[in-house]
């Protein structure tokens, strides 16, 4: 029964259905990047939908060859960039705060004012530090 | 041709089509961190080309070029993301 499957077409199936979903989430990402109003919203629509994306596209490149060494550069690749695009996303934003970036006017800032306000009494206290040292 | 073979050039075209937005993006972005995320999106994007690319080729020695890429992506956006930080104090 198994001899009368083609395995190749199979495989070829599974890698374009996951390769266009990969795709399709990524342009939508991109799309995104161009059209929001504001750096914070942009930077959420990066780094969710384009580390998707990325990772259903090499899945459905492992998942093509079929090999043992090429599936495992492609869990190093995937694993690595799901670990650091939350950490580079996290290190980003913190700068953009620090340094001011204005967000759109239509944000609920209600529960985010007090760390703001910290945030920027800490830093002026900072300077203030660095200067009479 | 194929449907495996038109898959992989539409997935190509559109990629391509997303490295130019991210190129506006990367132009007309008002402040510094819009441009740090632009660069991300570059590198993620090129590192899915390369994927392609290999399949194209069906040459698997591409592939390594994509684990380079995702480890100089992070230390470039984590390093002007600190120089950013460095510079405004």
């Amino acid at each position: 029964m198994l001899d009368n499957i083609n395995f190749l077409l199979i495989r070829e199936i599974v890698s374009s259905v996951l390769i266009i979903i990969g795709v399709v989430f990524m342009t939508i990402s991109t799309i995104g990047l161009l059209r929001f109003p504001d750096f914070y919203i942009r930077m959420s629509a990066i780094t969710k939908g384009a580390t998707l994306g990325l990772g259903l596209i090499l899945t459905g490149m492992g998942i093509y060859f079929n090999e043992p060494d090429m599936f495992l550069k492609v869990m190093l690749i995937i694993g690595f960039t799901f670990l650091t695009s939350p950490v580079a996303a996290h290190v980003i934003g913190r700068t953009a705060v620090r340094n001011k970036i204005p967000f759109w006017e239509r944000t609920n800032l209600e529960e985010f004012k007090d760390y703001l306000h910290k945030e920027h009494s800490a830093h002026r206290d900072h300077e203030r530090d660095n200067k009479q040292v | 041709m194929s449907l495996f073979s038109f898959t992989l050039i539409f997935a190509m075209a559109s990629l391509s089509l997303c490295l130019v937005m991210t190129g506006i993006r990367f132009a007309i972005g008002p402040t510094l961190p819009d441009r740090i995320t632009a660069f991300d999106l570059f590198v993620a994007n090129i590192i899915g080309m390369v994927a392609i690319y290999t399949e194209f080729t069906g040459n698997e020695d591409f592939i390594d070029v994509g684990i380079i890429l995702s480890l100089f992506g992070f230390l470039g956006s984590i390093s002007f993301a600190y120089y950013l930080m460095k510079s405004t104090r």
